[in-house]
């Protein structure tokens, strides 16, 4: 079970989305945002005491004009986590969540302990371009990041009536908050520079990644690994019948994942 | 009214299946349609149909800016606007506009406005467009959601750069400077009318209201669909107590096309407005509006909706882009009647004419042009009486600039052409 509870940070509200019993552990949404609803939460939440906040711009909370850049997220992060009186939570991030996180344990090193990374943002190689999120169809959408793509065109697509104005204002609205600020760390080249940085990552750390990722695909897990130095061992797991949103379509298999890294 | 002959330089060789084949004329057209030889040919026909509008009577001729755009061969349109200076005289030298946050740093626009300005002797109309979507970020990779408020403090740098006698220092977010000192100046002072196209957001209308700026709007929608944006500005205008509701605070773009009689025009213009309409336009949806570029309140007022219209079109016919408004096309007197409703529908008194279109070859566009500057345009000049007055929104040409000086013959003159020698 999970519920939807608001903070205020900085004058402005943050909504964090709450359950479970366990262990702290705190959750960085992709560029989807995250609902009460998600699979991938109420999974966590069986076994640890899960905390979603919900990036300036998502859902219920507030925009945020005054966070521009990758350091101004960062900070949030940890601004978010001081304002919940959590320490040294389990962090885990999905794809942009990702990146967050990992430049949280790069940033401030002594403050991570255990870090799991999902399909983590982050990197460019050139041999492997990242496909273009923000000139991408809502139509296609489901081959980019799905590996069952029947399952994601339901999951995605399902329920979206354009024709009607008033649905269609709604939905370029949420559309522009959340890409919007996603884009301050993606757009157009999703690389901040934290390829400089991931050898300041002290923290135990778990590469997550869905074998038929086609939005960051495995190859990136590679280039993580390559550039954790400073971990003295990086988990990995790299899931079959699973593309980018993991957690969609193989939540059990990330709890696993978890419990195989010791988390 | 003051009319301005515009180009927007569209590559003429597109193919027929253009929108079967490829995904878009924009962003990531493909590079090999361009022919350098052709183009050689293509910019130079351009530029003498800007010169010859000049040469008409026109109040303007004018050029934009657009990136990786086979519909729009001017990335850099202050080549175009100094090209032009040297062989006119009198028309406005309309560049609408430079994409100020584009530019790095934006004192860059200061100090080649301030040239084309001096060196047109005080022709320069000055454009400031956020640029679109496909410019702006697609192509030049700003972040959507930054670049509203990376084009404020560049407008800010710029009109200080303009202003400030003094050197100054400059510490804004995105462009630091210690010191600000742009060198020329601006001949009209203190500083070139400003004219900012907008595509319908309330912020966009107070900017210019606020700033005496004039407010156009390009679009290629024609003026039917125009009405409502307009609308819009002008009870904005009102409702902001502006000390006046001068048309010259608002211009238009208007695809135009004259022949004797409405059946030549058919004849003569269908297949260019066409190819105009049916290839140029066919722009990739996921290119036309990156998210965070619109501010939510402009989403909210529903404009995005009839904004991103101009970006969705379907193959079109002569007689529907006609019926539509996007085309006025005819007789002599068919345009002029078109035009006065264009003119006092929508409240405006600077129209920036399309009267090349698509592939239209330089005899055709010559003809339409001149029918227009001979036949329309006398007939719509004195449409705003009470505001015959109003040069706030136009430029201050010196009375009497220098011409170019005649090619002297030198040594080797013959070998080099029509070569200058150093």
């Amino acid at each position: 079970m999970i519920s939807e509870r608001e903070i205020t940070l900085r004058g402005r509200r943050v909504a964090v989305l709450t359950g479970g019993a366990g262990r702290d552990l705190v959750f960085l949404h992709g560029t989807g945002g995250a609902t009460a609803d998600d699979p991938l939460l109420l999974r966590l939440a069986e076994r640890y005491r899960v905390h979603a906040p919900l990036l300036p711009g998502f859902g219920a909370s507030e925009d945020a004009p005054e966070l521009r850049e990758m350091l101004d997220v960062t900070l949030h992060g940890f601004d978010v986590i001081d304002a919940l009186g959590l320490a040294r939570p389990l962090l885990v991030g999905h794809s942009m969540g990702g990146m967050i996180a990992a430049e949280m344990a790069a940033i401030a090193p002594r403050e991570v302990d255990d870090l799991a990374l999902i399909a983590p943002a982050g990197l460019w190689l050139e041999s492997h371009p990242i496909p273009d999120l923000f000139a991408a169809l809502p139509h296609q959408l489901p081959a980019l990041l799905f590996h069952d793509v029947a399952l994601g065109e339901r999951l995605l697509t399902g329920g979206l009536n354009l024709e009607d104005p008033q649905f269609l204002i709604d939905f370029l609205v949420r559309n522009a908050r959340q890409l919007g600020m996603a884009g301050k760390l993606l757009f157009p080249i999703p690389d901040r520079g934290l390829a400089d940085r991931l050898y300041r990552i002290r923290a135990r750390t778990l590469l997550i990644w869905g074998e038929s990722d086609r939005m960051i695909p495995p190859v990136y897990a590679d280039a993580f690994a390559a550039g954790l130095v400073g971990v003295a061992a990086v988990h990995r797991a790299l899931i079959p019948a699973a593309g980018h949103l993991i957690g969609a379509e193989r939540p059990e298999a990330v709890m696993a994942a978890l419990a195989s890294a010791g988390f | 009214m003051r009319f301005t002959w515009f180009n927007l330089m569209p590559w003429p060789d597109m193919p027929d299946d253009f929108r079967e084949r490829y995904r878009s004329v924009w962003v990531d057209i493909d590079s090999r349609l361009f022919e350098p030889r052709r183009g050689h040919e293509v910019y130079n026909t351009y530029l003498d149909q800007l010169e010859y509008a000049a040469s008409l009577g026109f109040d303007g001729i004018g050029c934009n800016e657009h990136h990786q755009n086979g519909y729009g061969l001017m990335p850099s349109p202050n080549l175009i606007a100094a090209a032009l200076t040297r062989r006119t005289r009198d028309a406005a030298i309309v560049v609408l506009g430079n994409s100020i946050a584009l530019y790095n740093p934006p004192v860059r626009v200061a100090e080649e406005f301030a040239m084309l300005d001096v060196i047109s002797g005080g022709r320069l109309v000055a454009g400031f467009p956020v640029g679109t979507s496909m410019d702006t970020n697609y192509c030049y990779g700003q972040i959507p959601a930054l670049t509203r408020e990376k084009y404020a403090e560049a407008h800010d740098l710029i009109m200080r750069a303009w202003r400030e006698p003094e050197p100054f220092a400059f510490n804004g977010r995105y462009t630091k400077l210690r010191y600000v000192n742009i060198w020329p100046r601006p001949l009209q002072k203190p500083h070139p009318p400003i004219h900012i196209p907008g595509g319908g957001s309330v912020e966009t209308y107070d900017f210019c209201i606020d700033n005496t700026y004039s407010y156009s709007y390009l679009s290629f929608s024609g003026y039917l669909r125009a009405r409502a944006l307009m609308e819009g500005y002008w009870e904005r205008v009102a409702q902001r107590n502006t000390p006046d509701a001068s048309p010259y605070r608002a211009g238009f773009a208007q695809t135009i096309c004259v022949a004797e009689t409405d059946a030549e025009a058919e004849r003569l213009y269908a297949e260019h407005v066409l190819y105009f309409y049916n290839r140029c336009l066919h722009i990739f949806p996921g290119f036309t509006d990156a998210p965070g570029y619109r501010t939510i309140k402009t989403i909210q007022s529903g404009a995005l909706a009839q904004y991103g219209a101009r970006f969705r079109y379907q193959p079109m016919t002569w007689k529907e882009l006609i019926e539509g408004g996007h085309v006025i096309a005819g007789s002599p007197e068919t345009v002029r009647q078109r035009m006065e409703d264009l003119i006092r529908g929508l409240r405006v008194g600077n129209i920036f004419c399309l009267l090349h279109v698509g592939n239209m070859p330089t005899e055709k566009t010559m003809y339409s042009t001149r029918l227009f500057a001979e036949r329309v345009m006398p007939a719509l000049r004195g449409l705003w009486p009470d505001y015959a007055d109003d040069d706030r929104f136009w430029c201050h040409p010196l009375e009497n600039p220098v011409a170019p000086a005649p090619l002297a013959p030198g040594p080797g003159a013959a070998r080099r052409g029509a070569e200058v020698s150093p």
